[in-house]
């Protein structure tokens, strides 16, 4: 009594200290001194008080001290109380920005955030990654003082907890980094980006997120089901990270086997494991259920039916493979045995959960005589054999019946440690006499619309390197892959005609590069030839005594070349610029060019294929096709080089990437890319016009690991200052535009030699 | 010239468990010195076979492991230069003819083509061997028989046997063991219990089921028998199985991750 007593006493001297006159704050007062009591020291009281008071003066109405109220004591619990002057320190900063309205988010959310970082130093980090966001989206309309609040820092807040769930801090760095960059002048996008709506937010943080990702480990697991199970199916991933309520559950069904996108590491397993662990229950599953009629059957029974049918399944795949206990056994739940209270409510997950882990664990420990019944019962029946899903079905009713409690209706389902993440939902256990419109009918047929018809081929993704952060922007670029219009080919064969003069200087040229086939190789002890040189040693050796050699042979082997060569045109707007000097453009200047080149590789015989790419930002990248490798130098291909025409920009990595990837699929010795460009790369959506130069030059350096060596021919004059950037030393500027034709192949054939 | 034939003998019984007739067909076969081609995957005792035939025929057996560099007078034979002149040494395929031995040309897709031509005469009717250098025709003893394996997981364009060579042999096409009669083998082979037995051809199976799909080839019954010796010869059975069985077969990580799995899935402790 007499604690209370001061208590009560202190209360008063503490709402002096407080000095509020909002009367919803003495409502609530007591209660959150209460709390407060229990978590702060003195000193810890005064700080606290001190700092409501100042967020009840601030000029920004209730809401700030009564959510402060009301979660200090949280944080202070998860955090410690030294936290506090580091969390004031950036309140205060955002009551002097235009941000102030946004603390009251920023405060609401602060437990739930408090409770994932567990550190100081981590809250530290975390206050200084909102500072940083706030700041650079605030705006500003004249250049010093930022006046317009950051459109997007509200929605972060409101994500902030199930961010900071899904995420390292680094990653939500790089996440919170990524927005700010790219949408921090644009406030709807941005709001989108903050809120986790927009595509590439949320596929940033699929990227940043921590766990084993599905798609990382697709192989791997297909490797696993192939080899392990002699299954193999499509592994469907579905999205974990925004269905909050519902938490889908692994299953499979006619299209592939669908697997959470993400597993973290989680009971002593490995992220990859725990798949392994959901994969070997689903092949067991198709391996030894057979579907049963779930019509006469109870909810109840259906589901005893289903943990009974699910520990079957295990049982025999540990018996085929008894390592896979030690994994089911780390990632069951072991349910205490009087976790749950059936007078408050119903024990009937618990008791199966139960059921299920002494099917799995001998060294259950439970007590219950049903629970130790039905275990005897149930490995007597695996005893004779593989039993069948009809048969443990029939055990598990039998287990219903024999432990059925009043408190089984009641509507507070006691839910911990009895959920098995590794199980899927069953679905494919169950048919149906009739269909019904029962929630549970997974089986309906829908029809599939068919494919409705697309005009080409479907746009191909590709990243793009962004040099400020060091990172790919995943699937940054759509780039559509269609056949070059035709036009006429005449035009072409007029243009050879007027360098048949070039043409014939070339041709000399060309003969003399063309392979010669024969190579010898000496020491043979059999061969087409003799090879005098050594067989006049030999002699030497004979007659004067000691063994001679017997390989004075010679053979001769073939040594053809082998170059797969890819041209890639960029056809930009600038291109219809008249060449000084002459009345021709340099986009007919490149097709005489280009012209005389696939002649000549004709005649050499190499592999040769021709492309032109434009781009009008990133939704639109075009890539034409004007000749393939498996095509030969006729009308057709003639006829689209006719047509060319220029327009546009020219993103440069992802027509790159893109001909690297037909390119690598070429089965050559040497693979070559020439790149003809007139100019730098740029694009209407890139301001930084250093971005595109990086990303081409990384281009570059992912072609040379695939074993793709580029060149390119450029006819910028001021192309010196860029394109050493992109490809190094590989590159020749060709000033003299007018000399391109006859450049152009003596380029190639000195590349070549 | 003496020549010692005996030693080609083959003195202890090699162990071989048959998993179908083909000892009685081969001694058919033999009976009537027909040819003889031996297919299957590598490791699945194909020549473990030969050395069974030929000691249970009592006939001596001249292997040659066939590969590209070799040339028809590896087989044949060839005039050797010595500081007095020269001497003309018979090859193996030549020394089996002579002396009434069985001719094995192991892996014979690898000899060129030009190479493998060189036997057809010992394979038909005619059962002679023409030495053109020496400007001799050797008739074949009559013991003397020719057998030859191939793997026809290799067969690619440039490998594969003309059609006028396979069509001089009757065949057999060997492969795994079934799941029983590998785990019997390994213990016989070792000594190993047949429970573990079991457990590494389980392991081998679940390799078996890769193939094409970055395997080349599944684990063969010889790197099973390696695992077991090890595994008798006092290592863990994980780290045997690592050593023995995943660690030769590839360099694919995922595929080794898999495979460590089915070991650590396979062996519960």
């Amino acid at each position: 009594m007499a604690e209370a007593a001061t208590f009560q006493g202190d209360l008063q001297g503490y709402w002096k200290l407080l000095d509020s006159r909002f009367p919803q704050v003495h409502d609530v007062f007591d209660s959150c001194m209460a709390e407060a009591f229990k978590v702060l020291t003195n000193d810890g009281l005064n700080a606290y008080l001190e700092s409501a008071s100042f967020l009840g003066e601030m000029g920004r109405g209730v809401e700030p001290i009564l959510v402060f109220l009301e979660s200090w004591p949280q944080v202070a619990r998860a955090l410690g109380e030294a936290s506090l002057p580091a969390i004031m320190g950036c309140i205060k900063k955002m009551w002097r920005s235009p941000n102030s309205k946004t603390i009251t988010d920023f405060l609401q959310v602060l437990p739930a955030i408090a409770r994932r970082l567990h550190s100081q130093e981590q809250m530290q980090d975390y206050l200084e990654l909102t500072l940083d966001l706030m700041n650079r989206t605030s705006g500003s309309i004249h250049g010093n003082q930022a006046t317009i609040p950051s459109p997007g820092l509200p929605d972060f807040f409101g994500k902030s907890p199930y961010l900071v769930s899904q995420l390292a801090l680094a990653g939500l760095k790089n996440w919170v980094d990524y927005g700010v960059r790219n949408y921090g002048d644009h406030p709807d996008r941005q709001r989108d980006y903050f809120s986790l709506q927009s595509a590439d937010s949320k596929a940033m943080l699929q990227r940043e997120r921590h766990g084993t990702l599905l798609a990382d480990n697709e192989r791997k697991l297909d490797l696993y089901l192939r080899c392990l199970w002699q299954d193999n199916d499509y592994l469907v991933p579905y999205s974990t990270g925004y269905d909050e309520l519902r938490k889908p559950i692994p299953y499979y069904d006619k299209l592939g086997i669908r697997l959470p996108d993400v597993y973290d590491d989680a009971c002593g397993t490995s992220g990859i494991d725990r798949y392994r662990a959901v994969l070997a229950h689903i092949a067991a599953h198709r391996r030894w259920t057979t579907p049963i009629f779930a019509d006469n059957y109870s909810p109840f029974q259906r589901m005893a039916v289903e943990f009974f049918e699910d520990s079957r399944v295990e049982y025999l795949a540990m018996r085929e493979y008894p390592g896979l206990r030690k994994l089911f056994l780390a990632l069951h739940p072991s349910p205490a045995e009087d976790a749950c209270d059936p007078e408050q409510h119903s024990a009937v997950r618990h008791r199966l959960a139960m059921m299920s882990r002494a099917l799995l664990d001998e060294q259950h420990g439970y007590q219950n005589p049903h629970i130790i019944d039905f275990v005897q019962r149930f490995h007597h029946a695996m005893a004779q054999g593989e039993s069948s899903t009809q048969d443990i079905a029939d055990l598990a009713t039998l287990f219903v019946a024999k432990t059925r409690r009043q408190s089984d209706q009641l509507p507070n389902v006691h839910f911990l440690d009895t959920e098995i993440d590794y199980r899927d939902d069953n679905r494919h256990m169950w048919r149906y006499y009739e269909n019904s419109d029962d929630e549970e009918q997974f089986e309906e047929h829908r029809q599939v619309e068919s494919d409705e018809v697309t005009g080409g081929l479907p746009p191909r993704h590709y990243h793009e390197w962004d040099y400020s952060t060091q990172s790919y922007r995943p699937d940054w670029v759509s780039l559509y892959e269609t056949l070059h219009p035709q036009g006429n080919a005449l035009v072409i064969d007029q243009l050879l005609e007027k360098h048949a003069a070039l043409a014939k200087r070339l041709k000399r040229l060309l003969d003399l590069l063309k392979p010669q086939q024969k190579v010898r190789i000496r020491y043979q002890e059999e061969g087409s030839e003799l090879d005098l040189d050594v067989a006049l040693r030999s002699l030497i050796d004979y007659k004067s005594g000691s063994a001679p050699d017997p390989r004075i042979n010679m053979s001769h082997k073939n040594d053809g070349r082998n170059i797969a060569v890819m041209l890639l045109l960029d056809l930009s707007e600038s291109l219809n610029d008249k060449v000084a000097g002459t009345d021709q453009t340099i986009l007919e200047l490149s097709q005489e060019a280009v012209s005389l080149l696939a002649w000549a590789v004709e005649q050499l015989g190499d592999g040769f294929s021709i492309a032109g790419f434009y781009s009008n930002t990133r939704h639109e990248v075009r890539f034409l096709h004007i000749k393939g490798y498996s095509e030969t130098w006729d009308d057709t291909v003639k006829g689209r080089l006719a047509a060319m025409q220029a327009g546009y920009s020219t993103r440069m990595g992802a027509a790159m990437r893109h001909a690297g990837h037909m390119l690598q699929h070429r089965q050559a010795d040497k693979k070559l890319m020439l790149i003809l460009t007139d100019g730098e790369p740029a694009d209407i959506d890139v301001k930084d016009k250093k971005m595109l130069i990086q990303d081409a030059h990384k281009a570059v350096q992912e072609l040379d690991q695939q074993g793709i060596y580029t060149y390119c021919i450029n006819l910028d004059p001021k192309a010196d200052e860029y394109v050493g950037d992109i490809f190094g030393k590989n590159y020749t500027v060709i000033d003299n535009v007018a000399r391109l034709p006859e450049r152009l192949p003596q380029l190639f054939m000195a590349l070549t030699k | 010239m003496s020549f010692d034939i005996n030693q080609y003998l083959i003195k202890q019984e090699p162990f071989y468990q048959p998993t179908g007739k083909e000892v009685a067909l081969y001694e058919a076969a033999y009976a009537a010195r027909l040819p003889v081609m031996l297919k299957g995957p590598t490791g699945c005792g194909k020549s473990r076979f030969v050395e069974h035939m030929a000691w249970r025929l009592g006939k001596p057996l001249i292997t040659v492991a066939c590969n590209e560099d070799m040339t028809a007078s590896d087989l044949v034979g060839r005039y050797l230069l010595d500081a007095n002149g020269t001497r003309w040494l018979d090859g193996p395929l030549t020394l089996a003819a002579r002396h009434g031995a069985i001719c094995y040309l192991d892996e014979i897709v690898e000899a060129r083509q030009d190479t493998t031509v060189v036997i057809h005469p010992l394979t038909d009717h005619r059962r002679t061997l023409p030495l053109d250098k020496k400007g001799e025709l050797v008739a074949a003893h009559p013991d003397f028989q020719l057998v030859i394996s191939y793997n026809p997981g290799y067969q690619s364009l440039m490998k594969d046997l003309k059609q006028s060579t396979k069509q001089r042999f009757t065949a057999f096409d060997f492969d795994y063991p079934t799941a029983m009669l590998e785990a019997s083998i390994l213990a016989k082979e070792t000594g190993l219990d047949e429970a573990l037995a079991g457990k590494l051809v389980k392991i081998g199976q679940a390799a078996r089921n890769l193939k094409g799909h970055g395997l080349d080839e599944g684990i063969s019954t010889r790197l099973l028998v390696y695992a077991a010796t090890l595994i008798k010869g006092g290592v863990a059975p994980c780290d045997a199985c690592r050593m023995a069985l995943v660690r030769p077969i590839t360099d694919d990580a995922d595929i080794r991750d898999t495979l460590d799995h089915a070991v650590d899935a396979t062996f519960s402790e």
